[in-house]
């Protein structure tokens, strides 16, 4: 099949960047979507034009790290990861535009490469539990309802790939931190910080400058790995009860 | 040079406790004043890092990934292995030391065998405390499957996504040690040299990724947690970004390298699908248990799965079940893998040709589909986003693919490489599994080196050393950052015709056709001539546009793809000196009469281990005879 493409190009941060189109010819339908950017970054390089930037690593739709903008979507029209999608998923003739993540915390490196560091920091805030290593009781010490135990699965399965950011009007970040929120604030071993949890890494949220949640859910139809909105619903009542009964409220963005 | 092992004295049992005794201890108030550098933050990696910083040492940790959470490990799929026995079904640490030492076929060292055994209990409470959701029973314990071949069900598992829960539940402990300030974390950085002082590693050299700065860093003692090296052959089932350079660069300054040519081709992969492939996606192992694995009796030759239907039951061959009636369809990895190979090369393979049927028709009219789809819907989801095909309603078409490489950097007991100073856990060594890896055991070695061994034997090396400061302004930190400016600045000059994957993918291919599932000498000295045409014309005609100061993709795989050039020859020649057949290594001279691997016990029972012995020189082979006391070396037969 015949493709036109429509690719954000930016040569750095400080650069401003715009649209570029490139037309592709004998794309299969048996490729990956990032297999079709292999072939056009080979044809540019022959050209000798400067090979299109983008962020993937596992192309198994598990490490999280692509993070493209396709058709007005992250990671493109199906449900996926967009090194999970395949050329099959376009129709022969198609037009697609490619932009990066865009969100004011997730600012554009180059091309399509964003810079995620905001997520990280935002677990270092309180995501985990301070155990060291060694010490710990055994493994079967403390039981865990089956049913506890696949809902702390289902919100831990969270890849960190931040297209709940960028399928979001307001870029708010609610569903990843109400994952990692809600994982260890439904198991025992979460629980002993799980109020302080909640207020530093809400706190570091805002600080980022992450956008308010407002309910329309954009964020749970675009995750790739089916993270509910209930996670958000979980960490806001987290975060009030916290608010009326930990000992140590921190706030520092929301001022 | 004299290979020591350092395997402790006395029974096999008592050995890591006794060494633990007497390794030397650093005082806690002298643990911040000693840094360490952490390359690679994967499960050996991260929980290293994390370890060692509660400990108080100064960490400093590198990752190429945008975050630490990136790193490889988190695509490991099926499980973690630990002898718990909470299933009362007979395991025990000597059980799984056992099963080990066999699955590797012989060619690993008891002592390191066995202390992973004994150390995986431990992992498992570690990952609990941490919030790790492994699978449970409705009564709140923990939940257990059986795996790899063996008898018992000693694996954990957190449903097909293993590796990422026991990777995040790393990353957390190493986010907490960021938060208080004792692992300073360099994402987007890649390290490009080791740097060495007085024959004892001092530092390295790295490069920002977005900022193309080389910069150099010291440090009292260096972990390289980077790996393996499974994408020599571009296609693989690695990340596009798993690479050999940390490793290689610390072979070129001392480090010997370990059975290079020892790789693991997974027999349940998705089939390459055109030129344009760029790798290979594992379909889990578990799916040996259920579904069967034919091709027709008579070559059919391009049989499409939709047309798998017409083939009547006495027209199949279900070679797995026909020639191991004892084992069918759940042999080991290795033989598995050959046997597709075998069948397809007599031209029996379906679709592409390189491709053999994985049929679950009968275990969804035994089951029902919805069993089938609770055990593996999420994998049967993954290959019909990726095929087309719906394996409820047609075969999957698998074939072997590169998956492990169980070669490494040459370690002893205390995991120290031959620099001292310079340790390497985890996949990047070559210490545990031998000649083949069971499945589930990944995981539990790269956390049993991190968590468990490295705390303890790294104050050994540390307790000696002076902890003053390290300066960076020496000639050799300097001679070392000239230098990977230099390569880079080469790079960018070439101004050849070819791109970076060109070469990548013909190295690939060489890689694969003659030291693959099958060697033979023949074959490898073909392939030993190609790499090095390959390589020379690399060096003349890569091209490689764009800059040094800034995000270049290009740039880091080239010196990636370079590296590999200088390690495939490496591991033909240790294929080729390796005339026997053992586990995932088949020398087509070694075999049985009925085409099994045949090994040679009395002239192979040793790790070969390469020292680097400068541009264009041959290395030269070190033996590090394997002595068994505690086993009997027998033929696998799994008939």
């Amino acid at each position: 099949m015949k493709i036109t493409l429509k690719i954000w190009r930016q040569k750095n941060r400080n650069t401003k960047g715009s649209f570029k189109m490139y037309a592709l010819e004998h794309v299969s339908a048996d490729m990956s979507f990032l297999e079709m950017l292999d072939v056009l970054n080979s044809d540019l390089i022959q050209k000798g034009e400067e090979s299109i930037a983008f962020d993937h690593d596992c192309r198994e739709g598990i490490c999280g790290m692509c993070s493209l903008y396709i058709n007005g979507r992250p990671h493109g029209p199906v449900q996926t990861t967009a090194c999970q999608l395949h050329m099959r998923s376009f129709k022969d003739g198609q037009t697609i535009t490619i932009e990066p993540w865009r969100a004011s915390a997730f600012p554009v490196i180059k091309d399509l490469v964003v810079d995620r560091s905001a997520f990280d920091r935002i677990q270092q805030a309180g995501g985990y539990v301070s155990v060291n290593t060694g010490g710990v009781p055994d493994a079967n010490e403390i039981p865990i309802s089956k049913k506890i135990a696949d809902e702390a699965f289902d919100a831990a399965a969270c890849i960190g790939c931040g297209a709940c950011v960028a399928a979001c009007k307001n870029a708010s970040a609610m569903l990843f931190v109400g994952a990692k929120v809600s994982q260890f604030a439904l198991l025992p071993q979460g629980k002993p910080e799980r109020k302080e949890r909640v207020e530093k890494m809400v706190a570091q949220m805002d600080a980022e400058g992450f956008g308010a949640c407002t309910n329309t859910g954009a964020c749970e139809a675009e995750c790739p790995k089916g993270i509910s909105l209930t996670n958000i619903a979980r960490m806001n009542r987290e975060y009030f009860s916290s608010a009326i009964s930990s000992y140590e409220v921190q706030s520092k963005g929301a001022d | 040079m004299k290979l020591d092992s350092k395997i402790p004295e006395g029974p096999l049992a008592e050995k890591w406790t006794k060494h633990k005794f007497n390794l030397k201890l650093v005082n806690p108030a002298n643990k911040r004043k000693y840094d360490i550098i952490v390359v690679g933050t994967g499960l050996a990696g991260a929980s290293a890092a994390a370890s060692l910083a509660e400990l108080g040492y100064n960490v400093k940790a590198f990752c190429f990934q945008d975050s630490p959470r990136r790193a490889h490990s988190i695509a490991a799929q099926g499980g973690i292995n630990a002898a718990k026995n909470y299933q009362n079904d007979g395991d025990s640490v000597q059980r799984l030391f056992y099963d080990t030492i066999k699955g590797g076929d012989y060619r690993a060292r008891e002592g390191n065998v066995y202390r992973l055994a004994e150390v995986s209990v431990n992992i498992i409470d570690q990952c609990v405390a941490q919030g790790v959701p492994f699978a449970r029973e409705y009564g709140g314990l923990l939940s257990n499957r059986s795996f790899g071949g063996a008898q018992v069900s000693r694996t954990f598992y957190a449903r097909g996504q293993t590796g990422q829960q026991l990777l995040l539940g790393a990353y957390s402990a190493l986010n907490r040690q960021i938060a208080n300030g004792k692992v300073q974390m360099y994402n987007r950085t890649e390290m490009l040299d080791l740097v060495t002082v007085d024959g004892k590693a001092r530092g390295i050299v790295t490069r920002d990724l977005i900022t193309g700065k080389i910069e150099a860093h010291s440090g009292h003692a260096v972990l390289l947690c980077t790996g393996g090296y499974g994408n020599v052959f571009f296609l693989s089932t690695n990340a596009k970004g798993s690479n050999v350079t940390a490793a290689w660069r610390a072979h070129k300054k001392g480090a010997l390298f370990g059975n290079p040519c020892y790789t693991q081709i997974h027999p349940t992969c998705i089939p390459v699908s055109g030129d344009h492939q760029s790798k290979l996606t594992l379909m889990s192992e578990s799916l040996r248990n259920d579904g069967r694995v034919w091709v027709p009796k008579v070559a059919s030759p391009g049989l499409k799965a939709k047309d798998a239907k017409d083939i009547p039951e006495s027209g199949r061959d279900y070679f797995l079940e026909r020639r191991y009636p004892s084992f069918g369809n759940l042999v080991p990895r290795d033989v598995a893998s050959r046997n597709a190979k075998n069948i397809c090369d007599e031209g029996r393979g379906v679709g592409s040709g390189l491709a053999v049927f994985l049929d679950f028709a009968d275990a969804i009219k035994r089951d029902g589909r919805k069993t089938i789809e609770a055990k593996y819907g999420n994998l049967f989801d993954m290959y019909r986003q990726i095929t087309g095909d719906n394996p409820y309603e047609v075969p999957m078409m698998i074939y072997p693919a590169v998956h492990y490489t169980m070669g490494g950097l040459w370690v002893d007991y205390n995991l120290m490489t031959s620099v001292p100073g310079l340790y390497s856990l985890g996949e990047a060594n070559f210490s545990d599994h031998g000649a083949n890896r069971l499945g589930a055991s990944a995981l539990m070695q790269g956390l049993a080196d991190g968590y468990f061994v490295i705390p303890y034997t790294i104050g050994d090396y540390l307790a000696g050393l002076p902890h003053a400061k390290i300066s960076t302004d020496s000639p050799e930190f300097t001679a070392a950052v000239a230098k990977a400016n230099a390569t880079i600045n080469k790079f960018l000059s070439i101004k050849g015709k070819k791109t970076v994957d060109q070469f990548h993918r013909e190295l690939g291919l060489t890689m694969w056709d003659y030291c693959g599932m099958s060697r033979t000498a023949e074959g490898l000295l073909k392939a030993k001539t190609k790499i090095q045409a390959l390589r020379a014309e690399f060096w003349q005609n890569v091209n490689v546009l764009g800059g040094a100061d800034e995000l270049n993709q290009e740039l880091e795989k080239a010196m990636r793809v370079a590296d590999f050039m200088e390690l495939g020859e490496l591991m033909v020649d240790d294929a080729l000196n390796r005339s026997e057949s053992c586990g995932g290594h088949f020398r087509e001279e070694s075999q049985t009469p009925e085409g099994e691997a045949l090994r040679q016990d009395d002239e192979f029972a040793y790790v070969a281990a390469w020292q680097y012995m400068g541009e264009n020189q041959p290395e030269v082979l070190h033996q590090e005879p394997l002595v068994f006391e505690n086993v009997k070396l027998t033929q696998r037969s799994y008939k």
